[in-house]
């Protein structure tokens, strides 16, 4: 057996081992990796950031835990980006597990907004973030394509109350606030077909502005819609949230996952290479 | 981080790497994280189900009437039509009155098929083209610096490449003469496509082992760092319990091994 | 009558809702409302058929006694315990059951059960798919022809883009994965979103036609 078949040949635990000791050892030894941003990206953070303090954002939390490693960081980068400028933020979950990731999230995001931080330059004072003055947290419903189509009409079709229980006419920030026209953009985070749904249903009836927040695996998928203008921005993977973070001056989970990415990813190319090498070698064998 | 905490987070990092012990072999502690998860799952299901769509959907809107008149006297009474017609999806598990169910089924794929015609169409098929035969920008053809992609050139590609990949797919002619030339090109542009999305696939799944190390990184460091001011030697006590549990583990497993090979 | 009133339903509804969308008019749109309100409630009960599947399935699984049997204890001990955190909540200084209003939610152990059970286990299942990938890619992946050799670079394009050791070559393979990605893959997704929409209005308006009859199962 020459190197070439012993190659071809390895167990695949070995190939798992050495991905773990490469993610485990970039990740102990401290170092930083640049972020580019990306026109896309940068559209959504401009989006924003050019807000009036009282403007609603809606954000869709539409991803369960499988999905939390590239769209939690995403979530925490855009939510503490619009409490830090005074914007109101109305939140819902249409996955199954969205909820508990929706909560975990406010109530982390709100412990963060206490400290006063500084933010490209700027000072951001602590405060407290309150549910129904700041944010409204209006939970799941089934059927997200109808729910998104029962929204534009009015709120309190899908969502007569909030998560905790509490009747959306009675929630301070809801007064007024009927539907998408109310709202100055959706910033949809999703891992799955909800994602068809916001465009088709949501943004397609309804023409407010939509941006996205996917996972890798979908990111490459949605930029024809980005050409088209149905969205004006896609943050796409553990890429896409580290240019928010980058963006934000919000460094976070993100930014730091991404120098494990770079050595990860290189280990993947390696194991390509070799893979291809004895594939190739074999058959100049086989052909002599 | 107080014990309690710590003792939730260490059962977080215990079920962790249970579930990676699957990448040496299905194991004990592997079945035990997968079972666990489904019941969990769907508890937590039924929970935000009830909480969030059947109590405020339907409870709180029969709530006004008397339950000895089965809140037939509420404002809305006309709530129950549709918690009968869901009700009625149940009969699915009998044999003699399964066909009950296709009735609140056929309401739902009616009303979901209805939605979906006009609005795929619109927002699928009509923007797209509509972004196809956007004008070719001749005044700034060849873009500026390296590989431009708001130039005219790329306008072309993206309108002959989308064209191209429909080609492909039209199966109801074969791919021969032009028309085999057209749908080559395609599945040539189809095949970059599906390069870009497997780079970013490889991104996502190396995103989600990250997050794990990140975590378990997290526990590690309240674990071993005595500048922690809530740290403690039953965290080490804790730890190293578990450790001792793989090993023995592992020590059965190698006693069984030896044993198959003698 | 078993199987006609199904179609006739989806016919009425599925022809109104396409009508619908065309028809801005009050009463129109009063009847859409109606009929979403409705399916909420309608589409509550088919998902907790799926609930009593998992227990049933269990259920048998204990009293067979197969091997492997505990498990499924498991799997319902964690069901219940959940369903009862979820119902128990802290309000006026006693804990108590609450079914009507929503103090389960905020339970602690209703919380940490999600956080420190749910959140590790379902993370780390999809984060399995990591290794399988570079293992998939090491056995698996060859530029046996030009069409593979085409999809292998523009996928190791896009891997390097944000590499920062490249050196000079590092903005040039930036700036070639954005042009990759805006252009022909913009253009092979947009061919499939096309023929997807295509595909979905003609599968919708199969089913409304009733020429698409598999939802209704046999008899």
């Amino acid at each position: 057996m020459n190197i070439f078949d012993r190659m071809m040949s390895l167990d695949r635990r070995w190939v798992f081992l050495l991905l773990v000791v490469v993610c485990a050892v970039t990740y102990i030894v401290p170092f930083q990796v640049p972020i580019r941003v990306e026109g896309e990206v940068r559209s959504i953070y401009d989006f924003i950031d050019t807000l009036k303090p009282g403007e609603i954002v809606f954000i869709a939390i539409d991803y369960d835990p499988n999905a939390l490693a590239e769209l939690h960081p995403m979530c925490y980068a855009v939510m503490e980006h619009c409490f830090r400028k005074n914007l109101k933020v109305i939140v819902t979950a249409l996955s199954q597990n969205g909820p508990g990731m929706a909560e975990q999230a406010i109530l982390n995001i709100s412990d963060s907004l206490m400290l006063d931080r500084e933010y490209n330059g700027v000072l951001y004072e602590g405060r407290e973030i309150r549910n129904g003055e700041d944010y409204a947290f209006l939970g799941y419903k089934p059927y997200f394509a109808l729910v998104i189509l029962g929204m534009g009409q009015n709120f309190r079709i899908p969502f007569p109350t909030d998560y905790y229980g509490t009747p959306l006419d009675s929630i301070p920030m809801m007064q007024g606030v009927q539907n998408y026209d109310q709202v100055a953009c959706v910033v949809d985070l999703s891992a799955g077909n909800i994602t068809d749904a916001w465009i088709s249903y949501g943004q397609g009836r309804f023409y407010f502005p939509l941006a996205l927040g996917l996972t890798g695996v979908m990111g490459a998928d949605y930029y024809p819609y980005l050409n088209s203008r149905q969205i004006f921005g896609l943050m796409a993977g553990l890429y896409g949230a580290a240019q928010y973070e980058e963006m934000a001056n919000n460094p976070g989970l993100a930014k730091d996952g991404m120098r494990v990415q770079v050595y990860a990813h290189l280990v993947i190319i390696l194991f390509i290479l070799m893979g291809n090498i004895g594939y190739f070698m074999g058959r100049r064998d086989e052909k002599k | 981080m107080d014990f309690g905490t710590f003792l939730w987070t260490t059962l977080g990092a215990f079920l962790t790497l249970a579930t990676f012990s699957f990448l040496y072999k299905d194991n004990p502690f592997y079945k035990l994280a997968e079972h666990l998860v489904v019941g969990v799952s769907a508890g937590y299901f039924v929970i935000i189900l009830w909480h969030n769509a059947l109590v405020p959907l339907l409870f709180q809107r029969l709530s006004d009437g008397d339950w000895y008149l089965l809140w037939f006297n509420s404002s809305t009474p006309w709530y129950w039509i549709p918690a009968i017609l869901g009700a009625m999806m149940w009969t699915r598990f009998s044999r003699n009155y399964a066909w009950v169910s296709r009735w609140p089924l056929a309401l739902y794929i009616g009303i979901a098929t209805g939605l979906a015609v006009p609005l795929e169409m619109a927002n699928r098929v009509n923007k797209q083209l509509y972004a196809s035969m956007a004008n070719i920008d001749l005044g700034n053809f060849w873009g500026q610096g390296f590989l431009d992609a708001t130039a005219g050139y790329s306008q072309v590609i993206i309108f002959a490449g989308a064209i191209a990949g429909l080609f492909y797919f039209f199966f109801s002619k074969s791919h021969t003469g032009v028309f085999g030339g057209v749908a080559k090109f395609g599945i040539w542009i189809l095949m970059i496509g599906f390069g870009a999305s497997f780079g970013y696939t490889v991104m996502g799944r190396i995103s989600l082992f990250i997050n794990r190390v990140q975590d378990l990184g997290l526990w590690g460091e309240a674990a071993f760092n005595a500048s922690n001011p809530n740290h403690s030697g039953w965290f080490l006590a804790v730890f190293w319990i578990m450790v001792m549990g793989v090993a023995a583990y592992i020590v059965v497993e190698l006693v069984k091994f030896a044993r198959a090979k003698a | 009558m078993r199987r006609q009133i199904p179609l006739m339903l989806v016919f009425i509804f599925g022809i109104f809702m396409i009508f619908q969308y065309f028809v801005p008019h009050e009463s129109s749109e009063w009847i859409y409302e109606f009929l979403l309100d409705w399916i909420y409630i309608i589409g509550i009960f088919a998902l907790a058929l799926g609930i009593w599947s998992l227990i049933r399935v269990s259920v048998a699984k204990i009293k067979a006694h197969k091997s492997g049997w505990g498990y499924p204890i498991i799997t319902l001990a964690g069901l219940f315990l959940m369903i009862l955190f979820g119902f128990t909540g802290y309000r006026d200084g006693s804990w108590g059951f609450y079914f009507m209003t929503a103090e389960g939610l905020s339970n602690p152990m209703f919380r940490h059960f999600f956080d420190y059970i749910m959140i590790p286990i379902q993370s780390t299942m999809f984060a399995l798919l990591a290794f399988f990938i570079a293992s998939a890619a090491y056995r698996a992946f060859r530029a046996r022809n030009i069409m593979a050799s085409l999809l292998l670079v523009a996928a190791l394009v896009v891997m390097l883009r944000f590499n920062p050791y490249l050196g000079p070559i590092g903005p040039v393979i930036a700036d070639t994965a954005s042009w990759l990605l805006n252009v022909p893959n913009l253009a092979a997704k947009r061919a499939i979103i096309i023929g997807v929409g295509l595909g979905m209005v003609a599968t919708s308006l199969k089913i409304i036609l009733g020429i698409e009859r598999g939802y209704l199962g046999k008899g």
